[in-house]
């Protein structure tokens, strides 16, 4: 199936214009203009605290917004709630599996939330078993699932309702990176079946493997829209030349050594190592040399979706 | 997995919504059907103890004209106790279970689910296990011989009206609760309520105001209400009774919504 069928590709899955969501004097977010169509996975990026959340939770319609616009399958989330959520699936930041439930009836029970008829959803439930590898646990307890079996249970049961929008809050948290590598497998076989996808995410990698476009947010605001690839182009360098200099001192800190070399690109002078963007790493490098440094190491690789982040969201922890 | 082109279904009405949550619980309870026996027993024991072992000290005495035993005057009271009791204990420490540790409603909420649907199916289910305490009691009265008229019958509807007013008004103050020590207070009410709503001695017990307020007190109407029918001596005062339990569930239902609102929908 492709992943855009035609005269489908303009239709609006999410609408926002100058969308905000405070919490009494707080504001989470501040304006933002968002529009995600269909077949697309997009993603929303941003340190912790930067109205991701807020945004989904809007967008799930169980958040009334606090001003602007904004529009689900085009319906208004307002006064359409039920009718938008009947269409959503939902992948909590949390775990929100029913404890007191086995794992088929979590599926079964929450498919009859949406008002499928009974044999349907027992269908539909066996086929999700199987998509998410849980067969064999269908009578098990919640309680007793691994961390990353609980997690595609919930994947398994937002999608039960076959839904055109799953929105997805940071599906990924906590799993280890076996579990993560299965779960991108799983959510790229739903892009290619056609689903929307709206993710929330601070792994850089996640966020290149599965978005189409993405948005970076920082202090409720868009920081900076577009593709994996452009934002890169836009906010970054080809290369990234990472110089280090073993231990430093204050006679010779980092600063010193990073006056010499300010001219090859924009530097950015960490504890451990400098890192100098600029197209040309191998160039950089030849260049350290001539001037007479000798990094103990160096490296140079592709800019990553983590270094745009990271210009643009700043290194300071926020929590 | 074609997940893009399919009939999307019409939301759930009030009522299948309700009723979907009443087979939540079920289905949940279906394993669990011991503690409903726990819940069944308490009121049996009290009635054994109390209505038939104290009730041998005790001469028969009479209840609006009719001379009865003490433990058919004990029993009736018990009967509104069962409900009181199954409606209180599961829209109390389950329903704050659910809201606060097990986001259960969240959950629904990502469903076509409202929170006026959660609201009255969780009501619903605490009226109904509150009122099949009831039924089992009502038919052990039955086998006791203690049921003197056939608006006996009629104790089954006003077990589900005990149930609904006290499932609705637990969850509701359940929704301010921020600490499993907050439920001594439900306690607190629980006991006084159990012991002075003329459910072992009549109202005649008491006089002038503490008369009154005891009069006004939830369990005390469904008390009298309960024992009106099971000894068929219906009248005005079992209208009042059944207006004040509907007035007190419905706006139970209502403040119940709205507190979902303002915890859920942020």
């Amino acid at each position: 199936m492709p992943l855009y069928r035609v005269g489908a590709v303009t239709e609006s899955m999410i609408l926002a214009r100058g969308l905000r969501k405070s919490f009494g004097d707080f504001e989470a977010v501040k304006g933002i203009d968002v529009d995600v169509r269909r077949g697309e996975a997009f993603g929303f990026l941003g340190p912790n605290g930067a109205g991701k959340s807020s945004t989904m939770r809007m967008i799930a319609s169980v958040s009334p917004i606090s001003g602007g616009s904004l529009q689900i399958l085009g319906m208004d989330p307002a006064t359409d709630g039920p009718a938008i959520r009947g269409r959503l699936g939902v992948c909590p930041q949390e775990d929100t599996l029913d404890n007191e439930l086995n794992v088929r009836d979590n599926l079964y029970i929450y498919g009859r939330y949406f008002g499928i008829p009974k044999g349907e959803v027992n269908s539909r439930v066996d086929e999700l078993l199987e998509f998410v590898s849980l067969t064999e646990k269908a009578k098990a307890k919640v309680e007793d699932l691994s961390g990353g079996m609980k997690r595609r249970l919930t994947i398994a049961r937002s999608l039960v309702n076959r839904p055109d929008l799953l929105l997805l809050d940071e599906p990924t948290t906590g799993l280890d990176p076996q579990a993560r590598h299965v779960l991108w497998d799983q959510l790229f076989r739903l892009k290619q079946a056609g689903v929307t996808l709206v993710i929330t995410t601070h792994y850089m990698d996640e966020a290149e493997q599965l978005c189409d476009r993405l948005v970076v947010m920082d202090k409720g605001l868009i920081a900076a829209e577009g593709s994996p690839r452009q934002l890169i182009e836009e906010h970054s360098t080809r290369e990234v030349t990472e110089l280090r200099f073993g231990i430093t001192d204050e006679t010779n800190p980092h600063e010193l050594i990073a006056e010499k070399v300010e001219d090859l690109g924009r530097l950015e002078v960490l504890p451990d190592r400098i890192l100098v963007y600029s197209p040309d790493g191998e160039e950089v490098i030849a260049k350290v040399h001539e001037r007479g440094l000798d990094p103990i190491g160096v490296l140079v690789r592709r800019s990553t979706l983590e270094d745009v982040f990271l210009k643009l969201t700043g290194r300071t922890l926020v929590d | 997995m074609a997940t893009t082109t399919h009939p999307v279904h019409p939301p759930l009405g009030p009522a299948r919504a309700a009723w979907l949550l009443v087979t939540r619980s079920y289905t949940v309870y279906r394993q669990q059907w011991k503690l409903f026996l726990t819940g069944f027993l308490e009121p049996v024991f009290f009635l054994f103890s109390i209505g038939i072992g104290v009730g041998q000290l005790v001469a028969d005495f009479e209840v609006g004209g009719q001379s009865i035993p003490y433990a058919e005057f004990v029993a009736p009271g018990m009967l509104a106790v069962s409900a009181f009791n199954g409606a209180l204990m599961d829209s109390t420490y389950n329903v704050f279970f659910k809201l606060k540790y097990d986001k259960l409603y969240d959950q629904m909420l990502a469903t076509p689910l409202t929170t006026s649907d959660i609201a009255r199916g969780e009501i619903l289910w605490g009226q109904l296990r509150g009122s099949s305490y009831s039924v089992a009691f009502l038919l052990l009265m039955w086998a006791l011989g203690m049921l003197h008229s056939w608006t006996a019958i009629l104790a089954l509807p006003a077990a589900l009206l005990i149930g609904f007013a006290f499932s609705a008004v637990c969850m509701a103050a359940t929704t301010w609760m921020t600490s499993w020590q907050d439920f001594d207070k439900i306690t607190l009410l629980q006991l006084p309520l159990f012991l002075f709503s003329a459910t072992f001695f009549p109202i005649t017990a008491y006089d002038g105001w503490l008369r009154w307020v005891v009069e006004v007190t939830p369990l005390y109407r469904g008390v009298v209400l309960c024992r009106e029918l099971t000894l068929g001596q219906v009248g005005w005062e079992s209208a009042v009774s059944v207006v004040y339990l509907v007035v007190m569930g419905l706006i139970g239902l209502a403040v119940v919504r709205r507190r979902l609102d303002t915890l859920l929908l942020t």
